[in-house]
């Protein structure tokens, strides 16, 4: 189990509802069903994946976050999960607006563009960085929007939605981002994890 | 058509109010069983046929000598496993594989019906499988499943009886009716109502059957069930057993050789009068009609656990109108999961050997059998 899936389950209490967006292979919405006894949707673009979920015995929902969230009424679920999705969409504010209406809650993990190894490359090698969560190159890449934590924590204050939980993970390494240690976090973690409330 | 010996029937003694106001009783429900039930009679599957579809589903049918409609779904180790789950399919009412329909006799005048037989529509239809239930002893279905106007009567069911189901599969399927489906229907029934051997639906007595209507409808419909680029593909301008055009009204092309066999093959072992009844019954089909327009509201009451399934080439009942379904579902809440498989066969896809969609409805199925 990845890391970064069992920081979003802690950040879950059980019996919950949750849809997660951008569920792929479903690999964390097993998790959390297994061991969080949650009720749990998934919503997933591509056919493939959408099999392998119900291999998995998941209830997903093909279909494209960006056009298919309004069919989910407000606060239908106590929890929305955006796992390193948010920056792969064409418009991430729509995206956060949305699963900030149909989530009591909602749980947004990114990959850090801020982090000294993606600066590191770029400084040095010129070519655009590739790392363990950014492992494709500039013309494959699925993600059209990458920001650093500090980015999403700004984001945060303009669009006036609350952070109640942010944590910064390298590795094996979970810490809480604060305002005091933000420059620091965004130069050593490679995800950050929000817990935000509209 | 000679069929009574291998068709099991049972006589609803129940009666029925149909939607046109007529009541029906002591009425055949002509069925099919596969795979055998359990103790806790938890497995069973109702499976719903589309417009010429029968009650058999799986196997060789003894009537037509043919494979079943859905042998690609349904048996041993299959999508919907016989071994496993017991398989009740039954036919519409309004059909002509020995439940209540226009060819059988009016108890009051011992005519035929013809087109005296009440208008049946998918409400009724389900109304009337209901009664399956109580003859097997199930409270509760496993699931139901169904395609093209099997899934509407997925729908149908669902509303209807809220607790009589885990889970429910509509495939392909529509709430509703569009213009454009009705139209397609009115051109099937416009054709058998101008051959010169319908008589008015009085047919049988006069010894003859409107074989050239139904078949243009059958042809005219069966081009519906597949897409542009599986014809072109299939068929594309190959010529049928001739080297050239032969500048005539022949069948010079593999299509039209095609089609016109569709059409010969069909009128052997379907009923006219049906086919009008039938296609009537999902031209009716509004489930949203009765819930002031809201489809949400005809699922309110249910628990049941939704697998939705489209098709990207299925140009009848398009992937659009399948995830109204899933709209409204999700929109009060239910436990409601949707596909749309991959495939150039159009609206057949899901009678054909189309492996993704053979799968995912397998691993839908089973996977919600072991959470029981």
């Amino acid at each position: 189990m990845k890391n970064d899936f069992k920081v979003i389950a802690n950040l879950i209490d059980k019996n919950k509802r949750v849809l997660e967006v951008g569920c792929s292979d479903g690999t964390l919405m097993k998790f959390l069903k297994d061991n969080k006894n949650i009720n749990i949707r998934g919503l997933e673009i591509s056919k493939n994946k959408v099999q392998k979920c119900i291999e998995k015995g998941l209830t997903v929902i093909e279909g494209n976050a960006e056009k298919d969230l309004k069919q989910f009424p407000n606060n239908s679920f106590d929890y929305v999960v955006l796992s390193q999705t948010l920056q792969a969409f064409l418009e991430p504010e729509l995206v956060i607006n949305e699963i900030l209406r149909v989530g009591k809650k909602a749980i947004v993990t990114i990959p850090n563009f801020g982090y000294w190894k993606v600066r590191l490359h770029l400084l040095f090698k010129g070519t655009m960085p590739i790392t363990k969560t950014l492992p494709n190159e500039w013309h494959n890449t699925p993600n059209l929007h990458m920001c650093t934590i500090k980015d999403f924590v700004y984001f945060a204050k303009s669009r006036n939605f609350k952070i109640f939980k942010s944590l910064a993970l390298n590795n094996q390494n979970i810490s809480l981002i604060k305002d005091s240690n933000l420059g620091i976090k965004n130069f050593f973690s490679d995800l950050g994890i929000f817990l935000i409330e509209k | 058509m000679n069929t009574e010996m291998n068709i099991k029937t049972l006589i609803i003694k129940k009666p029925l109010k149909l939607d046109c106001g007529k009541t029906i009783n002591n009425y055949p429900i002509a069925y099919e069983t596969y795979g055998s039930l359990n103790e806790k009679k938890d497995n069973a599957i109702l499976i719903f046929h589309a417009l010429t579809g029968d009650q058999f589903v799986t196997g060789l049918n003894p009537v037509t000598k043919k494979d079943g409609w859905w042998s690609y779904a349904v048996g041993p180790n299959k999508a919907i496993d016989t071994k496993k789950y017991f398989v009740i399919c039954s036919n519409v009412i309004g059909g002509c594989m020995g439940s209540f329909g226009p060819s059988h006799k009016d108890p009051n005048t011992q005519k035929i019906f013809g087109i005296n037989f009440p208008i049946i529509t998918i409400n009724d239809m389900v109304n009337a499988q209901n009664n399956l239930l109580d003859h097997f002893g199930i409270n509760k279905l496993f699931s139901v499943v169904g395609g093209s106007m099997g899934g509407m009567q997925v729908l149908q069911f669902v509303s209807n009886f809220p607790n009589k189901t885990k889970t429910a599969i509509p495939i392909a399927c529509t709430s509703n009716h569009s213009a454009q489906n009705i139209a397609l229907n009115e051109l099937g029934r416009q054709a058998i109502l101008a051959d010169n051997n319908w008589y008015q639906g009085n047919y049988t007595s006069k010894n003859t059957n409107p074989n050239k209507g139904l078949a243009v409808a059958r042809m005219a419909a069966h081009i519906t069930y597949l897409s542009k680029k599986g014809l072109q593909e299939k068929f594309g301008r190959k010529l049928q057993e001739r080297e050239d055009l032969k500048f005539s009204f022949d069948a010079d092309f593999q299509i039209e050789s095609y089609l016109r066999y569709q059409g010969s093959i069909f009128v052997d072992r379907f009923d006219a009068n049906s086919y009008l009844y039938i296609t009537r019954a999902m031209d009716y089909f509004d489930l949203p009609r009765k819930f002031n327009g809201n489809l949400s509201n005809a699922f309110k009451e249910t628990k049941a656990k939704f697998f939705v399934i489209s098709f990207t080439s299925d140009w009848l009942y398009p992937t659009q109108e399948n995830k109204d379904i899933v709209i409204a579902l999700n929109s009060i809440g239910a436990d409601v999961g949707f596909a749309e498989i991959e495939s150039d066969k159009g609206h057949d896809s899901f009678l054909l050997d189309v492996p993704d969609f053979l799968s995912a409805m397998k691993n839908f199925l089973d996977k919600s059998y072991s959470e029981n």
